[in-house]
């Protein structure tokens, strides 16, 4: 019992990144129907970027661990979100009337580019954060012992997530993005620039991504060029998991995505852990495409 | 055919057969790699070129080839090149059986599978499946292959197979692009709906472009096997399958020389500039993205038939309405 609960509650913080990540993926496939395979990427950069500010502002001497968290995730989530808008503006952009192979391919060149600039850049080797800075404290929940570290990852993915629900549900711009969504040209003919939201979308993904990122590097510790791909992997499946195209299918796809690996984990395999996801992903692409919250009517899928 | 074509042919034919004769070893094997890919992109090539399918797992179906030979030829001692054969059935099957219910997925969905197909095959190799694969460090030992009596043990000598290979890839998949089976496949892909309103199966034809494609990267399994002699997942990793990938979009998808020439730059130009090794996967995912902003259909593109109006019969108007005049004057009659 104390096995399952500790395992939940594993699988809920890597299940929180997951679903950061996945936001950025269901966003963009909402509203231009594309896999953006470069997210992976984005998030990775997220992770290598606030190491890399950390370091050289030496913002924890100067702000103690919470400021410079705080000042850190703002930089980051800015920057990466910049790098998505740049993304969209070369490699997207030109390709929006094309056959849908040159986007998915161009993406696919994006991502492979992207990770191989951030070995050429820091070298093949993981990197590693600095320690200390957020507290080794563990705390009694439900009678076991969970690291703050774990509770705060959820935390802050849920408050991120949940201001990223509302700015959609109830803002004046998050309407627009629902529009552009649902059938573009009339959100054109209504005077919406679909071109913006594009532009805002490939904003607030990535940045979310890029905090997911960051968040990983507090995590774990350490970053390594390389877990885009898989981290990218799995917060597609989780997308896919809770209908692509719907944010909170995206938050639940992740979260039961990471309990599922979690608990696959400990109780079948670990060496099969990676398999689990893509074994879900198949799946449920087989069985439910549209995922457990797509209650928009799939195109021909 | 042209005699021009037939020329260069001719030509091209006696540059192949002549190379090991100029180059040294280490550029013999570079041209060995480029042929072992080439048999790879030609084989993908007939699922993503022809039938139009995104499959991003093809590592997988040359792993399965790999592997089947090197568990016949160490196990059961069985001669390399009799397992090739036998490498194509496994992937072939393995293919059917991972492609059908997958089949129907939107082009970007299928990507999706067939990459997280083609991890499930590694990680399977990892952990060492049936207890057949090894683990980690693979199987080594395969046996060199033995073709009339002659152990086939240079690379010279593995250069003329491999390439032989290649050329009767070539013709056949030729043949089928030219047959009813590739022209039902070229309007599959360019139209779905109108084919399977034509009354083309498209179910049943993409399966079996997708068996075709996996039957064949199985055999080039077994010639990389026989000529590694050591194989390990790491040779069948997702990397693999993005390779032989960009090699087929970057000379052009459908086209058969555009797909050699791809395997030949994607091998060949990285080998020329080796001080720059570290740089190939960025120049690649850089020149994946311009591609496809600048130049989408390849370099070396398909040249489809194309309708001209000097082919039609010249317009007969004049007689046509002379006819049913005359024949209008007849009813009056």
């Amino acid at each position: 019992m104390e096995q399952l609960l500790l395992q939940l509650m594993n699988g809920l913080a890597v299940g929180g990144i997951y679903a950061l990540i996945a936001l950025g993926y269901t966003m963009v496939y909402g509203v231009l129907k594309l896999i953006n395979f470069a997210h992976g990427d984005l998030f990775t950069y997220g992770g290598y970027l606030g190491l890399t500010l950390l370091t050289s502002f030496a913002l924890q001497g100067r702000l103690g661990a919470l400021g410079a968290i705080a000042v850190l995730t703002v930089m980051v989530m800015g920057l990466v979100g910049l790098m998505g808008v740049v993304l969209e503006r070369a490699a997207y952009r030109p390709l929006r009337e094309s056959p849908r192979l040159s986007a998915v391919v161009s993406a696919l060149g994006g991502s492979i580019f992207l990770q191989n600039m951030l070995m050429l850049v820091y070298g093949a080797r993981f990197q590693v954060y600095p320690e200390g800075l957020l507290p080794q404290t563990t705390i009694g929940l439900f009678g076991i012992q969970v690291p703050l570290v774990r509770i705060l990852v959820v935390l802050a993915s849920v408050v991120m997530m949940t201001a990223l629900y509302l700015f959609v549900q109830k803002t004046k711009i998050g309407t627009a993005v629902r529009a552009a969504a649902i059938d573009q040209g009339a959100a054109r003919l209504m005077g919406i620039d679909v071109n913006k939201v594009v532009s805002l979308v490939f904003l607030v993904g990535p940045a979310l991504g890029g905090a997911a990122g960051l968040l990983v590097g507090l995590y774990y510790g350490q970053v390594n060029f390389t877990m885009g791909w898989t981290y990218g992997m799995k917060a597609f499946t989780a997308a896919i998991l809770g209908g692509i195209g719907n944010i909170p299918g995206a938050m639940l796809g992740g979260f039961l995505l990471g309990v599922i690996e979690a608990l696959g984990a400990a109780y079948l395999s670990v060496a099969w852990k990676d398999a689990i996801a893509f074994g879900v992903l198949i799946l449920i692409l087989i069985v439910r495409p549209t995922g457990l919250l797509g209650e928009r009517v799939a195109e021909k899928v | 055919m042209k005699p021009r074509l037939l020329l260069g042919l001719v030509a091209a034919l006696a540059v192949l057969a002549a190379a090991p004769l100029a180059l040294d070893a280490y550029w013999i094997d570079v041209l060995n790699s480029v042929g072992l890919y080439a048999l790879l992109a030609l084989s993908l090539n007939v699922i993503l070129g022809d039938a139009g399918l995104f499959n991003m797992g093809h590592a997988a179906f040359y792993a399965v080839g790999a592997y089947t030979t090197a568990i016949l030829s160490t196990r059961l001692n069985l001669p390399v090149l009799w397992t090739l054969p036998l490498a194509g059935l496994a992937a072939a099957l393995f293919a059917a059986l991972v492609a059908r219910p997958v089949i129907h997925l939107r082009g970007d969905y299928l990507l999706i599978v067939t990459i997280g197909m083609g991890e499930i095959v590694r990680i399977a190799l990892v952990n060492d499946v049936f207890g057949l694969t090894g683990g980690a460090n693979g199987i080594f030992g395969i046996p060199r292959p033995v073709l009339f009596g002659h152990r086939i043990r240079t690379p010279a000598e593995f250069y003329y197979l491999i390439w032989a290979f290649v050329l009767v890839t070539i013709f056949l998949f030729h043949r089928l692009e030219r047959s009813r089976f590739g022209r039902a496949l070229t309007y599959l892909r360019e139209d779905p709906v109108a084919a399977e309103g034509s009354g083309v199966d498209t179910v049943s034809y993409k399966l079996a472009a997708f068996v075709l494609g996996a039957a064949w990267a199985g055999m080039a399994g077994t010639l990389f096997a026989a000529k590694m002699t050591i194989i390990s997942p790491e040779s069948f990793s997702f990397w693999e399958s993005v390779v032989v990938f960009l090699m087929v979009i970057l000379g052009g998808a459908g086209s058969i020389p555009g797909v050699i020439l791809g395997a030949v730059l994607v091998v060949a130009l990285p080998e020329a500039f080796r001080g720059f090794a570290n740089a190939r996967m960025l120049v690649f995912g850089l020149v994946m993205m311009v591609m496809m902003v600048f130049r989408t259909q390849g370099l070396w593109p398909l040249r489809r038939p194309r309708f001209r109006e000097r082919d039609l019969p010249p317009a007969r108007a004049t007689e046509a309405l002379s006819e049913t005049a005359a024949g209008g004057v007849e009813a009056a009659r």
